[in-house]
């Protein structure tokens, strides 16, 4: 079971809880929507990956010699 | 400027834990200001992403992260995470380090966030983030909770330490 740590400011204590119910709920549902945020990145990543690598085709022009042109 | 910067409570982590929550915060100071160094445990993943809230809530939030990864900016909003630090897929033994202020932490108004967060690699994909948050609530801060954003725990080693500023 996943646990908190609690530190009272005032007193110092520390304590080590088993997290609740809702709070397991709440970080598997953050979880899955970071898995979607990374898959998102990727996606759009390779979208525009491939995207550069078709105009770059069209052109005729290497990366390196399209760095020229807007350098 | 800072008259006083006081340490209010440190943690260094001797066993993994999902979160670290400071409570009873002292209303004393002016601002708040959190400094930490984490790993996570996070599966296969390169990077996980820092949560921070306020009073055991993470509702009515609003975040703007400006970022830098291997050569390429942008930018994104959230109403939840923040921005990267290490995980598992990430230089072994490497932690992200991150600072979160929070000025008139005790005051009314809305609370504003301001953060600065790096994930370390010693190879290809660091990442840097920049952050300006808003936490929409007129309660004061009275504690302060550091999680992660994906379900993971905080490695051993992991330090979080929590000072008050006072500007008299």
């Amino acid at each position: 079971m996943p646990t908190k740590l609690i530190i009272n400011c005032e007193t110092g204590e520390q304590t080590e809880v088993e997290l609740t119910a809702e709070e397991i709920a709440q970080r598997e549902a953050d979880a899955k929507a970071f898995q979607a945020e990374v898959k998102a990145k990727e996606a759009d990543a390779a979208t525009k990956a491939a995207a550069k690598a078709e105009l770059l085709d069209k052109l005729g022009i290497t990366a390196e010699e399209a760095a020229l042109l807007v350098g | 400027m800072a008259n006083t910067y006081t340490l209010i409570e440190s943690k260094i982590l001797g066993s993994v834990v999902a979160s670290i929550t400071f409570s009873s915060i002292p209303q004393t100071y002016t601002d708040l200001l959190v400094k930490v160094s984490a790993r996570s445990n996070s599966g296969p993943n390169t990077h996980d992403n820092f949560l921070i809230y306020f009073n055991g809530t993470q509702s009515n939030r609003t975040n703007l992260i400006l970022y830098g990864i291997n050569g390429s900016v942008g930018s994104y909003t959230s109403t939840d995470y923040f921005g990267a630090f290490n995980a598992p897929a990430s230089t072994a033994n490497t932690f992200g380090n991150a600072e979160f202020y929070i000025p008139n932490y005790t005051g009314s108004n809305n609370k504003s966030i301001s953060a600065d967060i790096v994930s370390e690699n010693n190879a290809s994909n660091g990442q840097d983030y920049l952050g300006a948050a808003l936490w929409s609530d007129s309660a004061a801060i009275t504690s302060l909770t550091i999680g992660n954003y994906n379900a993971s725990d905080f490695a051993i080693n992991t330090t979080a330490y929590l000072y008050g500023i006072s500007n008299s």
